[in-house]
């Protein structure tokens, strides 16, 4: 059984009271507690503060490009769906750069997992908005505040029926383990969105702000009723909601892949066998 | 017995399918094939031709000159009359076509064939034209039906008995109408002999990659790469192969990298327009020294370009694409039987040296079929390079980019072991870990450029030179006009010594100690590198690395590829001028 002490990983080079330490220290307790080894865990992440994540703890790592960890998490999962693989990215990452791939993994239903460390701001590059920053925040290279509206990931996945979608917040951690475990169990690909105050550059969303405004969802709420949780995924501003918002049960991509039924492809026969037949077609 | 049949018609009258069919049939009765296609970027109308060369001897081009054309629409005829022989046919139906007028100094002769109406008659349904056509060019050409009967059984099997009965009586009644009606044929076919393979250069490709292991192929489809994703889709079940297409280039080649890191051999495919998308992930790959083999497909660009049609003018962004300095290897192959040995070795070296490897092709080569006596399967090299289960097990200290002697660092399967297996896209340490300092930064770039790059140049096969030994003349070009310059130089040597050297293992350049092709282009009289595109980037290559100039450069591109006629006339002009 692993422990805390096998996940422990390179010393973090965030800032000085990030919310990415809250989201590792939890993914560290979730794993231990899912019975989880290190090596049956890979983790693809992208470019931006949260892309150093695997770093900082012990799994098997592909630390790609920016915006591209969906393609990859997914080519890994589809040759080894045994492999627990978790994507995790920042809002820029995942939301900007990799906008479409985010669309089109939700599409397949690649039983991948998506941690987005949502932090409202660009950290890495200093202080630019990210799709997820308010409408009128003043930053560097937006002088006139922001123009374009603030994107809503929650209402999106909803809207492209995505299997689970969740939102928690690095400032509660018992609830973002519980939801990271939830995501881990439930068969399909799972979004949360992780509100993840930025110490250094968004001076708005700070821990109390997120403080002030979330909100447990009420336990009574049917997570599998998608017109509720399209309401739900509209709820910004004084009240957000945190918890999981929806989730369904879809068929996930690996079980509708013939080739893959009864065996994963890695373990597959890998040594090209009978191509006589197939050269026979050429007569 | 040298015979050129060219089908033309709007996109939709079933050309390919006539193309396709009278092909096989020749290949089965053991002649040699080369068939090429004209098509426009439409799915109905426009003009369209198949155009198929069938003989006793090897060929591998097409020629200009046409001895059965045969029309479904008045363009074929208005476009391509000039091309037929002093004894050629022109095939038509002149109940669909209307009845053509020729000019009184237009000596031609045509055969006038009711296609539709035989069909009706004889198979029940005007749908049988095709097989008709089928027929009766089998007909002229005094060549048997049983084998083009054996077609249409495979063809129709699942339709059943009625389906097939009526496809062989609509062939016989065009083969009898040929027959009786063609007075002026004079076709003599040569003697059958042991069926031959037929294939073009993207099904050898994706032949190539079955054969070598592929488990993984993820594409977004854009002519002329698309065969390849079609064909591997064909296999997936037979072959266990994952068929991905992806929502852009992007994705596609960063799908393949996750499949290849999770321990599967993985190819992409792409045109050369797709590719421009793929030029960050081909970085990933090198930094993450991740194995993948990536199929471009050159068509005339810039941008769309013309869609359908062919070009060699993406040799050097595929060489220097991507930011960045990392080994790479890039092959483009002449023919299909060069296309499956080149795919098998781009998968061996790419997963030995952990490097991308290209197999470039473009859409002539893609889609032109070639008759091949067969394909020893023993040939074939299959190493698995990768670490797995217990042997991965038993290593102690594993480190993913752990430095030797080679470059070469064990590449090992996540989950197979306790092992894990770390890369990064940031310059990293040997575990994988990202790094910023200046010492680690130097090694890593000597490991994965420096230490690899000579034992993969050694690995790079010489040019292949044909013809005259000493020649007076060589023709120099790279990947699709493999067969037009063998041809011409065969023309060519009646009255020069002239010689071919083709590289098809294009970059690195090969090494001349293995085989000295700068004396042979030296000691020439004359030099000429022919090039599809139009500033010769072959030979800017090889300027910039082998400091060769060529004396004369040979460029097309007009989006067609050369013909043996006009490659010949070209150095024929040459040579008188000079």
């Amino acid at each position: 059984m692993a422990g805390l002490e096998d996940y422990k990983g390179l010393q973090p080079a965030w800032c000085p009271g990030c919310g990415n330490y809250a989201i590792l220290k939890t993914f560290k307790d979730a794993m231990v507690e899912l019975g989880l080894e290190p090596h049956q865990i890979t983790i693809v992440s992208g470019i931006g503060q949260a892309g150093k994540f695997p770093h900082y703890t012990r799994c098997n790592t592909f630390n790609g490009l920016h915006g591209r960890t969906l393609p990859v998490a997914t080519g890994i999962k589809l040759a080894n769906h045994e492999m627990l693989v978790i994507a995790v990215t920042g809002d820029g990452d995942c939301y900007g750069e990799g906008g479409n791939h985010l669309i089109h993994a939700i599409r397949r239903n690649v039983n991948v997992k998506l941690f987005v460390h949502d932090n409202q701001i660009y950290g890495l590059t200093k202080g630019q908005p990210s799709p997820t920053t308010m409408e009128g925040v003043v930053t560097k290279n937006q002088p006139f505040g922001v123009m374009s509206e603030q994107m809503n990931p929650i209402a999106l996945a909803v809207a492209l029926d995505c299997s689970f979608v969740a939102r928690g917040f690095a400032g509660d951690m018992e609830h973002l383990k519980n939801l990271m475990k939830s995501a881990i169990q439930h068969k399909g690909f799972s979004l949360i969105d992780i509100l993840q105050p930025c110490v250094t550059f968004n001076k708005i969303n700070t821990y109390d702000w997120y403080r002030q405004r979330v909100y447990h969802i009420e336990e009574e709420y049917d997570t599998e009723d998608r017109v509720e949780a399209f309401k739900k995924a509209l709820e910004w501003g004084d009240k957000i909601p945190i918890g999981i918002i929806y989730k369904n049960n879809r068929p996930i991509l690996e079980e509708r892949i013939p080739v893959i039924k009864d065996s994963t492809l890695v373990r597959q026969q890998n040594k090209p066998i009978n191509l006589e037949k197939v050269l026979q077609e050429f007569y | 017995m040298d015979y050129t049949i060219k089908i033309g018609g709007e996109a939709g009258q079933g050309i390919q399918t006539i193309g396709d069919t009278l092909a096989r049939v020749f290949s089965r009765s053991g002649y040699h094939v080369f068939t090429n296609q004209d098509y426009e970027s439409r799915i109905r109308g426009g003009h369209n031709f198949f155009q198929i060369r069938v003989s006793d001897k090897p060929v591998m081009a097409a020629r200009e000159k046409v001895d059965i054309l045969i029309a479904f629409d008045k363009e074929s005829i208005s476009e391509h009359l000039k091309e037929i022989n002093e004894d050629g046919q022109l095939v038509y139906d002149s109940s669909a076509l209307g009845v053509i007028e020729m000019g009184s100094d237009v000596k031609l002769n045509t055969l006038d064939i009711p296609f539709t109406k035989l069909a009706i008659e004889h198979g029940g349904d005007k749908i049988m034209a095709n097989t008709v056509a089928i027929g009766a060019i089998l007909g002229m050409l005094r060549m048997k039906l049983n084998i083009l009967e054996d077609i249409i059984k495979d063809t129709f099997k699942k339709k059943g008995g009625d389906i097939i009965q009526a496809n062989v009586k609509s062939a016989k009644a065009g083969y009898d109408f040929a027959v009786k009606n063609c007075l002026t044929c004079r076709f003599t076919p040569a003697d059958t002999s042991k069926a031959k393979m037929l294939l073009n250069t993207v099904e050898a490709i994706g032949f190539g990659a079955i054969a070598s292991g592929c488990k993984f192929y993820s594409a977004y489809p854009m002519t002329p790469s698309t065969g390849i994703m079609n064909y591997l889709a064909e296999k997936e079940k037979d072959y266990g192969i994952i068929v991905e297409q992806a929502e852009d280039e992007i994705a596609a080649i960063n799908m393949a990298l996750g499949a290849s890191f999770a321990g599967v051999r993985a190819m992409t495919g792409t045109a050369d327009g797709g590719f421009a998308l793929m030029v960050e992930g081909l970085s990933l790959a090198a930094m993450t020294e991740t194995p993948i083999v990536i199929c471009i497909g050159q068509r005339p660009a810039p941008a769309t370009g013309l869609p359908t049609r062919t070009e060699q003018a993406s040799l050097l962004f595929v060489v220097n694409a991507a930011h960045g300095e990392f080994p790479r290897v890039v092959f483009a192959p002449g023919s299909p039987e060069q296309a499956f040995y080149l795919t098998n070795k781009a998968f061996d070296l790419s997963e030995k040296y952990q490097i991308p490897v290209f197999v470039m092709f473009d859409q002539y080569i893609a889609d032109a079929e070639w008759t091949l006596d067969g394909i020893d399967l023993r040939n074939i090299k299959y190493i698995d390079y990768r670490l797995r289960g217990e042997q991965l097990k038993n290593l102690e200290g594993y480190k993913r980019h752990k430095i030797t002697e080679t470059g070469v660092s064990p590449l090992g399967v996540p989950g197979d072991s306790v092992h894990l297996i770390v890369t990064d896209s940031d310059e990293h340490n040997e575990e994988g870990h990202l790094i910023e300092d200046a010492e680690t930064r130097v090694r890593m770039v000597q490991k994965r450029l420096f230490k690899k790059l000579p034992l993969i140049k050694q690995e790079i096969a010489p040019p292949l030179f044909y013809g005259n030994a000493e020649p007076d003349i060589v023709i120099v070009g790279w990947g699709s006009t493999y067969g037009i310059m063998k041809e011409a130089v065969d023309i060519l040597s009646m009255h020069n010594k002239i010689a071919m050297l083709h590289f098809s293992e294009l970059y690195p350049l090969p090494d001349i100690s293995k085989f000295d092709y700068i004396s042979i282009m030296k000691n020439a009289r004359f030099s000429f590198c022919v090039e599809q595109n139009a500033t010769g980037q072959f030979a800017r290559l090889m300027r910039a690395e082998m400091g060769y100039e060529f004396k004369i450069n040979i460029n097309k591109y007009d989006g067609r590829p050369f013909t043996v006629e006009k490659l010949v006339g070209e150095i024929d002009g040459w040579l008188r001028r000079l």
